[in-house]
């Protein structure tokens, strides 16, 4: 089963690409489902997200509409982009800085019921931080909500 | 076709270079700005701190000259940290107001002595309920604010010395 | 005058550096062996001038000089000791000069303690050294000074960030640091021998256990700063494909590589070219890993300082660096003879296995690492997390273990297919067997990964164990006891993942004091919450006690924490460490009616995943000893022949 010595250089040089093909080809598929696409919920209204799909969603917790039921550990709170509200729930420990009238950049993923179900909300330890996802936007001084910059 | 296939990994790296440069170029996540900027002043009225210092009231921030109120405690270290930078705003002509949080008068008077006092008056705030009305949610803060009450700028944290330019350019602009 | 005396050291370490780099040039150019004996010493005194200048600012930090910028904006004079030493690399500056001393001490290693190799490629070596060295003291000097003063200096400092406020800062990032610029030293041996044309198995022999102490550092490192994460940041997660951890585990996966290719190098005289561009490879992902967390292009959850002005300085390096030494690979590696041939069913084969399937990883973690990089170059805003990693990288991973078992049990040059059957037959068994009984104990309970993950662990095990099978335990050498450590520490490391993501329970309850909770056979009593005050942070705690069973109850303490400089809230999570697992308690916020929240997990077996990662860098330090020792001995015996 000797290689030939002339080729055995030449394999290897396409062993290793053929490698580094399967790893893109690989990637690309694998992204293609699980990469996380970053949505408004005005995005998330008209272009529509099917449910189980994992998304992040991001935009300011609507003033008055963040309660915690029951059990004590769950909470629930709409998101909104001043042109659509999402309902969203939350299990588990909400970070510090989660709180009415904040941005907040949720991952998780859409019910078939339309709201959305958050496995991680992300908060910066800096309650001044602006995550990038959300560039675009201004803060509107008078009525404290976000708003997409002319 | 080994030595075309040689040059690839330069190539590959040039893409990547090309990304991260790209990725350098865009810009960076900015800071929201308080909600209080705008708005006036809330009204308030609190008794002296210090024992060489008046008393401080809301309506003190009405009378024409743009002052800062500056939200501190002699228990803090980074607000002795920001004193030569308030000392130095105080000799560029610049009025400082300030509210001592949760203080007693003994150690607000000591603070003063070890690291200066730039202060007019000073307000004390000992259940921090003045300090939350400001939407302040910890020392030091430094406001800006206009000769009629209005809230012009808010710094969180304490004042760097890269910092007093822009703050003495708030104050100008204001006058 | 102590800041002041560490900039000097570092301005003529930078200037020694541009000597040594002449003096290769000279050398090189003017086949001159000889300057060598004169680059040793250049190079020491540029390792210890380094040395020094870290030790003058680890004492500025000690005695909290605040007129010293880095220190006031870092460190404070209340802190305990320990973190004011670790907060000397707590920071940007800091860490920079540690990158820079680790390089210059490698540099005079290299210098001092190299024997093996050809002069003018040890020449070349220190040259390419001096000149990676130069950059990154440019770095240093010119946009990231850690000795500048105040003019004013403020009374106290500002303090480190919390999460930074723990006995993990003093280890991990000293540790990853040495294992990631050691890396440098394979880099500087690779450009050597593409200058002067040798690539053989000398040259792999005399490479090799840089790359070994480099990558044992590496271990080590990922494997402090995992568990670090793990108790520090209260997600009971251990690794969360952060780009700031894949900037770590990306260096690694190409060293790793690079071991076992020059191992072939060494023994068998094969793989020439391929190994060059791994060691090439292995330095230029510590340096793109160094620039995407210092660069702040990517978001993290760890804590980092970030400025995209020193991103663009790091890029200017990446560039000048890694582009120089792959145009030199293209241009060179034509004119280096092809080594060695060998058979299909040979160790060398499964060694060009394990090699291409690390590096089919290193490129499925670069590509999910940047895709959101690429994604924003067109105006998708995209994040990649565990799905994409755990999808991809975990199956990959199992074939690949499963190969590093077969590796060690094929001979070198031309096996038998039969024989390396024969061989297998046991790991082969109990991979079966494991199959069998996990099936039949837990099918359906736990996701196909982990199943796999646990058999495929139990095989491996099996199969890293054999190639001692029937040999004379006392007279095996010291490198085989270090190969088999570590192989079978991936299998113990595999197994502790597996683990932990099939049996963990998590449970997420609010709670009054006084309240019992029973999870995964556990039994928690939460007494009371109680505020506590330390150093410089206060914390609410909440006081319970957890028992098993008929066990005795033990008290443990989860925290919230509030830090006052800066101003931090942190979660410290209680950990109790039984044989068998982990339990893992954290104390959330409060709820309605006195309720708090907590969250608890049951880990079974978490605890193999860093015990499985000591056991790979300890059998990395058995195979560095092994080999050395080997030196002494053959260098002895030929002293002893020659009088």
């Amino acid at each position: 089963m000797a290689m030939k010595a002339k080729h055995q250089r030449l394999i290897l040089v396409l062993a290793a690409l053929a490698a580094l093909i399967a790893a893109a080809l690989l990637a690309a598929s694998a992204l293609k489902d699980e990469a996380a696409y970053f949505y408004t919920p005005s995005d998330a209204k008209t272009k529509g997200v099917e449910p189980g799909k994992a998304i992040r969603l991001g935009g300011m917790v609507v003033k008055g509409s963040l309660h915690r039921l029951p059990d004590g550990v769950t909470i629930r709170f709409d998101v909104t982009d001043n042109k659509a509200i999402v309902p969203a729930k939350f299990t588990g420990i909400a970070p510090d800085l989660f709180r009415e009238g904040s941005g907040v950049v949720a991952e998780g993923a859409f019910d078939p019921s339309g709201t959305f179900v958050a496995t991680n909300l992300l908060a910066k330890h800096d309650e001044r931080y602006m995550p990038r996802e959300l560039e675009g936007m201004t803060y509107d001084e008078k009525s404290h909500e976000l708003r997409k910059a002319k | 076709m080994t030595r075309t296939l040689i040059w690839l990994p330069l190539l590959l790296f040039l893409a990547f270079f090309g990304l991260f440069a790209s990725g350098l170029l865009k810009p960076d996540d900015h800071l929201i700005n308080s909600r209080l900027v705008g708005q006036p002043l809330p009204a308030f009225s609190l008794p002296a701190a210090a024992s060489d210092r008046p008393a401080l009231d809301s309506t003190e921030f009405a009378t024409g000259k743009p002052r800062l109120l500056n939200i501190f405690a002699s228990w803090c270290v980074p607000c002795a940290a920001e004193a030569p930078q308030l000392l130095a705003l105080k000799q560029a002509g610049v009025e400082i107001d300030a509210i001592a949080i949760r203080d007693a008068r003994p150690d607000v008077d000591r603070f003063l002595t070890r690291y200066g006092n730039p202060y007019t008056r000073i307000g004390l705030d000992a259940r921090s309920t003045v300090q939350m009305a400001l939407g302040s949610s910890g020392v030091p803060e430094t406001f800006v604010v206009d000769g009629r009450g209005k809230i012009l700028h808010q710094h969180i944290g304490d004042i760097r010395a890269d910092d007093v330019p822009d703050i003495l350019k708030i104050v100008k602009d204001a006058r | 005058m102590i800041a002041e005396a560490g900039l000097v050291a570092l301005w003529l370490a930078a200037a020694l550096a541009f000597l040594q780099l002449a003096l290769a040039w000279f050398g090189l150019v003017g086949g001159k062996d000889e300057l060598l004996e004169a680059m040793r010493p250049v190079a020491v005194t540029q390792g210890v001038l380094t040395g020094l200048s870290f030790l003058l600012l680890i004492t500025l930090f000690v005695q909290s000089d605040m007129s010293v910028a880095l220190v006031a904006t870092n460190s404070h004079s209340m802190k305990p000791w320990l973190y004011k030493v670790a907060g000397t690399w707590g920071n940007h500056e800091g860490s920079m000069l540690l990158w820079v001393t680790v390089m210059g001490v490698a540099g005079g290693a290299v210098a001092l303690f190299e024997r093996a190799l050809r002069r003018d490629t040890h020449m070349a070596t220190l040259g390419a050294q001096a000149a990676i060295s130069l950059g990154f003291y440019a770095f240093l000097l010119f946009a990231s000074n850690p000795f500048a003063r105040l003019e004013t200096p403020p009374p106290d400092g500002q303090g480190l960030n919390p999460l930074l406020q723990d006995p993990g800062l003093a280890f991990h990032p000293p540790t990853l640091y040495v294992g990631y610029v050691g890396l440098s030293v394979a880099f500087s041996f690779a450009v050597g021998a593409l200058l002067t044309r040798r690539v053989d198995a000398a040259f792999a022999k005399a490479m090799r256990p840089w790359v070994l102490a480099a990558w044992i550092m590496l271990t080590l490192g990922i494997t402090a700063g995992s568990y670090w994460a793990y108790y520090e940041l209260g997600w009971g997660g251990w690794w969360f494909w952060d780009p700031v951890e894949n900037a770590s585990l990306m260096p690694w996966l190409a060293a790793t590589a690079l071991l076992h290719s020059a191992t072939v190098l060494a023994t068998r005289d094969a793989l020439r070219a391929w190994t060059i561009m791994l060691a090439v490879v292995a330095f230029s992902m510590s340096m793109v890993g160094t620039f995407l967390v210092r660069s702040g292009i990517l978001t993290s959850v760890h804590a980092f300082a970030v400025d995209p002005q020193r991103g663009t300085f790091i890029l200017g390096l990446l560039a000048l660096y890694i582009g120089g030494a792959l145009a030199l690979f293209a241009l060179r590696i034509g004119t280096v003879r092809e080594g060695q041939q060998f058979e299909l069913v040979s160790r060398e084969t499964t060694l060009v296995i394990n090699n291409l399937l690390l590096t089919v990883i290193l490129g499925l973690v670069l590509i999910g690492t940047l895709y959101p990089l690429m994604t924003e170059a067109f105006g998708h805003k995209v994040s990649v997390g565990p799905p994409y990693f755990d999808r991809i990288v975990g199956p990959i991973t199992l074939v690949l273990v499963m190969f590093m078992a077969a590796g060690p049990l094929t001979r070198w040059r031309k096996d038998r297919a039969k024989a390396v059957g024969t061989r297998m037959l046991v790991p082969a068994i109990v991979l079966v067997v494991a199959f069998v009984a996990l099936g039949a104990l837990a099918w359906g309970r736990m996701g196909i990964l982990p199943f796999l993950g646990l058999t495929v662990a139990a095989a491996v095990a099996v199969g890293s164990v054999a190639p001692l099978w029937k040999r004379n335990l006392r007279r095996t050498p010291l490198f085989n006891w270090g190969m088999v450590i570590a192989h079978l520490g991936c299998a113990v490391s595999l197994a502790g993942m597996a683990s932990d993501s099939a049996f963990t329970v998590e449970k997420l309850v609010a709670a009054k004091p006084g309240d019992t909770i029973s999870t995964a056979g556990w039994t928690l009593h939460f007494d009371r919450i109680v505020p506590v005050a330390g150093d410089n942070w206060t914390a609410l705690q909440g006081d319970m006690t957890v028992s098993r069973g008929n066990g005795a109850a033990v008290a443990i303490h989860p925290q919230s924490r509030f830090f006052t400089n800066p101003p931090t809230t942190t979660t410290e999570a209680a950990l109790l460490t039984r044989w068998d697992g982990q339990l893992y308690v954290v104390l959330g916020q409060e709820a309605e009616q006195g309720r708090w929240q907590m969250r608890i997990w049951w880990k079974p077996f978490v605890t193999l995943i860093w015990l499985g990662g000591i056991m790979i860098a300890l059998g990395g330090a058995l195979a560095l000893l092994g080999r050395e020792r080997r030196g002494w001995v053959m260098k002895i015996r030929k002293r002893r022949a020659m009088a």
